[in-house]
């Protein structure tokens, strides 16, 4: 909300915030805690989702995304603190009572119905004529590209088929917001690419609100309007993708966005002069052979090729500096560059802007 | 280990390895050999004789293809007798079934390792004692003057009891002499074949499917009618199938505990044993073959084993 440097007028601002904040937040967490026995899965979190972004929950097995993703399906309770869905306190309402639908990640198609009853499962819940439902389902097939599907079991489909199929059986109830749960961990890469495509798109057709939980940072980054990053029941910081790669508000998410190459204590003195800690992107890091000279307004340090990645694409250089640590390099193979082998001191050098500082 | 015969060893490994067809057919001989000359063949046998008949006069068989034993076997005493042993496996299996269900449905969903440990060790425990005992014991516990017949006198229902005992169908001096005590023991006997496939289906059913169906707004009597229920299914015609099959071919409880009348099992005992007349047995134990194998149909017609 507004720290760009166009900014809108003043007054304009501060009613979209007040806006954004009371009456449009799709979920909003106020100091939510869950703790399971001495274990705190989640803990005094608050954050708001806005309507109709597409919000991802990152972070690494047991940081407490999954856990805040199911207290806003309604499968966990919280021990203290409130979770509200469009305004209302969620406290108490057992799931079938939310106007929210999950995506599972083992997909949870029921085995003994077909797809079509499985996409018209909700429907027949509410009662909707069974006509009515049909044809709502298989619209709704037909949008996820599985038309004529229908009379099949899940069982004949495959992973990315069944994930389309768990897909359309949420939205088909338009619910307020959707949920997914790693719901491409179980594809394989490619599959797994064109799903983030295709459900980008179906998310800004159909304008609902999803909230994504996942583990893959590529997955956070590429979809997502924002992104909360779990770290142990807290959050470490919430924003945009872009924000988060470039200016990561702590080393843990300099560490669990992108490559690290955090450099701490001595290894940081020796490049920066101050011991706290700091990070470097790697395609941001020029290499150049030893002895050459560092522009002014850069930061530079000499160091020795210990190992060398060839992708295709681009190369990764890890380069040992002599004051410890470790700084990898990306290298676009784009044009001629150098081309050090393994032992050859190199320079490393970039811009003065790049370098990240934490204070933890 | 010398050096030949080592390498003696190292070849038929070779040998063995090359041919894994060979060795599949090594392995499965004596299995199939069992089962297709001692097991299949002597049921076929038996079977067979049912096509035979037996002379009045000299009470041979008379080795002539024949469906006159056949025509013996549906008369309206054989007709009761089936009939009898048939209702009898249905009342028990539906009993069986109610009683096991929510024990399984417990242990499934709910009950942790220890309990469930328990659980297993409390099924199990009454098949590892010998059956003659337990059904005898029975036949004590619900004598006239047994546990049960004092229990509810004690409770001053005695005359409700015996008014139960005067119903029709039920009709007994004392429950050990009603079809009511039959019913009993055999639902007390089988019943760890119903609990356990039950109990099996439910553990399989993902709890990810039962919070889909919650998310989906379905309350949880719906989520059970409509997605644990049915998942369950397999599992319920699993022990049906045993709880059914057992009920027709026993021929001890109906004669010790109930009103005496025969049961299919007693009648194949008879024709065998006391009278010789094989043709008839053999006629008599295809009886729950057929039902068994329509049994099957119907429940897979009807969708029981869908969901496996």
């Amino acid at each position: 909300m507004g720290r760009i440097s166009n900014d809108p007028p003043q007054f304009y601002i501060n009613v979209t915030d007040l806006i954004m904040n009371s009456t449009t937040a799709a979920v909003s967490f106020n100091q939510v805690s869950r703790h399971f026995g001495a274990v705190k899965a989640v803990d005094a979190v608050s954050f708001d989702i806005k309507d109709g972004e597409f919000f991802a929950m990152l972070g690494p097995s047991g940081s407490g995304k999954t856990t805040c993703l199911r207290l806003i399906a309604g499968f966990e309770q919280p021990t203290e603190g409130h979770v509200l869905v469009h305004g209302a306190d969620m406290n108490g309402v057992p799931p079938y009572d939310r106007d929210v639908n999950t995506v599972f990640q083992d997909y949870a198609l029921f085995p003994h119905m077909s797809v079509l009853d499985n996409v018209a499962y909700g429907l027949m819940i509410r009662k909707v004529p069974a006509a009515e439902r049909r044809r709502q389902a298989e619209e709704m097939l037909d949008m996820v590209a599985l038309g004529g599907f229908g009379g099949r079991k899940p069982s004949q489909l495959s992973g990315g088929q069944r994930q389309r199929v768990a897909l359309a059986r949420a939205l088909v109830n338009h619910p307020k917001v959707l949920l997914l749960d790693e719901p491409l961990g179980a594809l394989d890469l490619k599959l797994r690419e064109q799903m983030q495509v295709e459900l980008k798109a179906i998310q800004r057709r159909v304008g609902i609100t999803f909230v994504y939980v996942t583990h893959d940072q590529g997955e956070a980054l590429s979809m997502s309007d924002r992104v909360a990053v779990f770290n142990q029941g807290k959050i470490e910081q919430l924003a945009s993708p872009t924000e988060l790669y470039e200016n990561p508000a702590t080393s843990f998410v300099a560490g669990f966005v992108g490559i690290s190459n955090l450099l701490e204590g001595a290894a940081a003195k020796a490049v920066t002069g101050t011991e706290g800690a700091c990070s470097i992107r790697p395609e941001k890091i020029h290499l150049d052979s030893a002895g050459s000279s560092v522009p002014a307004n850069a930061m530079g340090v000499a160091g020795r090729v210990s190992a060398i990645l060839y992708l295709g694409a681009n190369t990764r250089y890890d380069v040992a500096l002599p004051g410890g640590g470790e700084l990898t390099v990306a290298v676009q193979n784009r044009d001629a560059h150098i081309e050090p082998k393994e032992g050859e001191d190199v320079q490393l050098w970039w811009e003065a802007r790049h370098l990240m500082r934490f204070a933890r | 280990m010398t050096a030949a015969t080592r390498s003696l060893s190292n070849n038929l490994s070779t040998f063995l390895y090359q041919r894994p067809r060979f060795v599949l057919i090594l392995l499965l001989l004596p299995p199939l050999l069992w089962l297709g000359i001692i097991y299949l063949g002597s049921l076929f046998t038996l079977l067979a004789q049912s096509f035979f008949s037996i002379d009045d006069f000299t009470a041979q068989v008379v080795y002539q293809p024949t469906l006159d034993t056949y025509a013996r076997l549906f008369t309206a005493t054989n007709l009761s007798i089936i009939f009898r042993t048939v209702m009898m496996a249905a009342v028990v299996t539906i009993i069986s079934g109610i009683i096991a269900f929510p024990l399984a449905y417990y242990v499934a969903r709910f009950a942790s390792g220890r309990m469930k440990a328990f659980f297993y060790i409390a099924v199990m425990l009454p098949l590892w004692s010998n059956y003659l005992v337990r059904v005898y014991s029975w036949k004590l516990i619900l004598a006239k003057e047994g546990a049960i017949h004092w229990a509810v006198n004690a409770l001053g229902l005695g005359p409700v009891l015996d008014w139960i005992l005067t119903l029709p169908v039920v009709e007994g001096s004392s429950l050990s002499t009603s079809y009511i005590g039959t019913t009993l023991t055999f639902v007390y006997i089988w019943l760890p074949f119903m609990v356990l496939p039950v109990q099996a289906a439910l553990e399989r059913v993902p709890r990810s499917l039962i919070e889909a169906s919650s998310d989906l707004g379905a309350k949880p009597n719906e989520t059970f009618r409509k997605v644990i229920f049915p998942l369950a299914i397999p599992g319920i015609a699993a022990g049906s199938i045993f709880t059914f099959s057992l009920t027709l071919g026993d021929y001890i409880i109906p004669q010790l505990i109930g009103s005496s009348r025969p049961f299919i099992g007693q009648a194949v005992y008879q024709f065998q044993g006391t009278a010789g007349d094989i043709p008839m047995a053999a006629a008599f134990a295809m009886v729950p073959i057929v039902i068994m194998a329509v049994y099957l149909t119907l429940a897979k017609r009807l969708g029981a084993f869908d969901a496996l």
